[in-house]
């Protein structure tokens, strides 16, 4: 049982948390930089890191070390952190807006979604002129919007609470469907079965430093509209008619956290693939360390997401070395885990 | 101050309220009574613009509908049946969303002014010793405290009630009323409210709206409207006689 004292403290979770936070992000961050075929020292790394951000000429033993670090892994390393925060504060979004501990991008079918609507701009070669990556992007945004759309309502007509049992069953069932139809267009698009599989097996082995802006772009902008609306998450945390009673816009609120997290998922999802359970796992445990309140959940899961893809991802390069698991491996292992775990004490009331 | 003009709500082809008009000023305490079905929590979601309805409602003789939701909440505060929070809010948190209605720009905090009023009300309520607890961890009536403490920060002019001292025991359904009745003296306030007591209706109500069947069978002081044969009639059964038998053995 969570003793009183323990959610006193947890009420008067302040800025000094977040900073040690941000330290072991930072941390973590410089150790997957390090960490890889060439291992590298852990002052080196931060040095050449330093030196890349300000432009200082390097000692010539770490010339060659430079170019591999500035040019290979911290390109990747940044988008698996931006992925990481930004799925979890997808994540943490919906299950304020839905009332439900088990909502994630992936529990409810939405990545499944956005996954289809970047096979279909594979398949069928839509895309914008000038803008490579833009095809599969705006699909998979558009198309997580409307699996969002279409599994709310339908868990609504069915079962007007939003149940987690309700939820969750159809956003299985979405994402078998759409598992399906991905299925179908690979077997018919038999020129670009290639393309589509190893997009699909999803990494962020291949990132760039345009992805980076991409994400980051996205983050900064959706993140800081989430954020401004930690206090109408946390009314819909409480129940959406509570949330009408004490003056939210309900139906406004939620077609903008709606629209927000379609965009992050399908952005993510464009870039590194369908990785599932992030947005599960680091709320559920950011919200045992600072509470359930949004003003400080949200900006703490920003953080910890980040770290906790970053490690998933560390564990995936090291865990077979020299070979490397898709890092969606990783987060499914855990994820799966901590979804049971949940499951269980949603079910004991607990 | 509320004015309802005939105000109908179908579900499908089930008509829950069928033409009910009542009007509130302030000071009054309208009750609404009637038994299970009768349309009383529909008529508390219509007047919180939680459901479509047909007719018109008035605040301050403009349509409720007009109102922005947080220029609304801080007029009107609406305190539902039952609730189930899913997450370990304290006490606290909860209390203070009441405030939301007066929050604004992005990135919106608790103001100084906020503390004071939350401090108060958690005193009135009994909840400022257990604030810090989570709304999970805390008995059916410390809930509906809660929720009532988070409709009074709202400090809104019409506080609309549905059952509020469901799960309570005798000694808080009596402060509860003593609080409403102290709170609706002190400006220019009025209160509606959904109560099943029939005595608790009768002692602290100043006006009654009857209701059976989605209709309206009584409205007006609240002594003229709860009289035998408007309780027979919405009741289908004698409801005075009763209560009078179940009273005579207390004497």
């Amino acid at each position: 049982m969570m003793d009183i004292n323990a959610l006193a403290k947890k009420n008067k979770f302040r800025f000094l948390d977040y900073a040690v936070f941000g330290v072991i992000m930072l941390i973590v961050f410089v150790l997957c930089v390090a960490i890889g075929s060439v291992r590298v020292s852990f002052f080196d790394t931060v040095k050449v890191i330093w030196s890349a951000i300000w432009n200082i000429p390097l000692p010539e033993e770490l010339v060659n070390t430079s170019s591999i670090i500035v040019s290979v892994r911290l390109p990747r390393v940044i988008c698996v952190a931006l992925v990481g925060a930004s799925l979890s504060i997808c994540g943490g979004s919906m299950q304020g807006l839905l009332r439900n501990p088990l909502a994630d991008g992936s529990t409810l079918g939405v990545s499944t979604g956005a996954s289809l609507g970047a096979v279909i701009s594979i398949a069928f070669g839509i895309t914008l002129p000038n803008f490579p990556l833009s095809g599969t992007m705006v699909m998979a945004m558009l198309f997580a919007f409307l699996s969002i759309l279409f599994i709310i309502s339908l868990a609504n007509k069915i079962d007007g609470s939003l149940s987690t049992n309700t939820i969750i069953l159809i956003g299985v069932i979405y994402s078998m469907f759409a598992t399906s139809i991905i299925s179908l267009i690979t077997v018919m698009a038999s020129d670009k079965v290639k393309q589509i599989t190893f997009w699909t097996m999803g990494s962020l082995q291949g990132s760039t430093y345009t992805n980076v802006v991409i994400l980051s772009v996205v983050l900064l902008i959706c993140g800081a509209v989430l954020l401004s609306l930690s206090e109408e998450l946390n009314a819909f945390a409480i129940g959406e008619e509570n949330a009408r009673h004490i003056g939210v816009d309900v139906k406004k609120v939620r077609l903008i956290v709606l629209i927000l997290v379609s965009v992050l998922i399908g952005v993510c999802v464009s870039i590194g693939g369908s990785i599932a359970f992030v947005g599960l796992v680091t709320p559920h445990i950011v919200r045992m360390i600072v509470g359930p309140n949004y003003k400080k959940l949200l900006p703490a899961s920003i953080i910890c997401g980040a770290t906790f893809l970053m490690l998933a991802d560390l564990i995936a390069r090291i865990i077979l070395n020299p070979a490397e698991l898709p890092i969606g491996v990783v987060t499914s292992f855990v994820g799966a885990i901590v979804f049971v775990i949940i499951f269980y004490r949603t079910r004991k009331g607990k | 101050m509320l004015r309802v003009e005939n105000l109908s709500v179908k579900y499908d082809a089930l008509q829950i309220l069928n033409d009910v008009s009542f009007e509130v000023v302030s000071g009054q305490w309208l009750m609404l009574v009637g038994p299970n079905g009768a349309g009383k929590s529909t008529l508390v979601t219509a007047l919180s613009k939680g459901v479509s309805y047909t007719g018109k409602v008035c605040l301050h003789d403009r349509d409720i509908m007009e109102y922005r939701n947080q220029d609304y909440a801080r007029q009107v505060s609406v305190m539902a049946q039952s609730h189930y929070v899913n997450y370990h809010f304290t006490i606290r948190e909860v209390v203070e969303l009441g405030r939301y209605a007066y929050h604004k720009g992005l990135f919106k905090d608790v103001t100084s002014t906020d503390n004071e009023i939350i401090d108060h009300i958690l005193d009135i309520t009994g909840l400022a010793p257990i604030q810090d607890r989570s709304v999970m961890r805390i008995s059916g009536g410390e809930l509906q405290r809660t929720f009532l403490a988070q409709a009074l920060v709202q400090d809104p002019e019409i506080l609309i009630l549905d059952e509020p001292t469901n799960n309570l025991d005798l000694l808080y359904q009596k402060e509860i009323f003593e609080l409403l009745e102290k709170w609706l003296r002190e400006k220019d306030r009025a209160i509606i409210s959904v109560v099943h007591n029939l005595s608790l209706a009768k002692h602290y109500g100043t006006e009654a709206l009857l209701l059976n069947k989605g209709q309206v069978v009584g409205s007006g002081k609240v002594g003229e409207v709860l009289n035998r044969d408007n309780l027979i009639n919405a009741f289908s059964m004698d409801v005075y006689g009763w209560m009078n038998e179940l009273f005579s053995e207390w004497k």
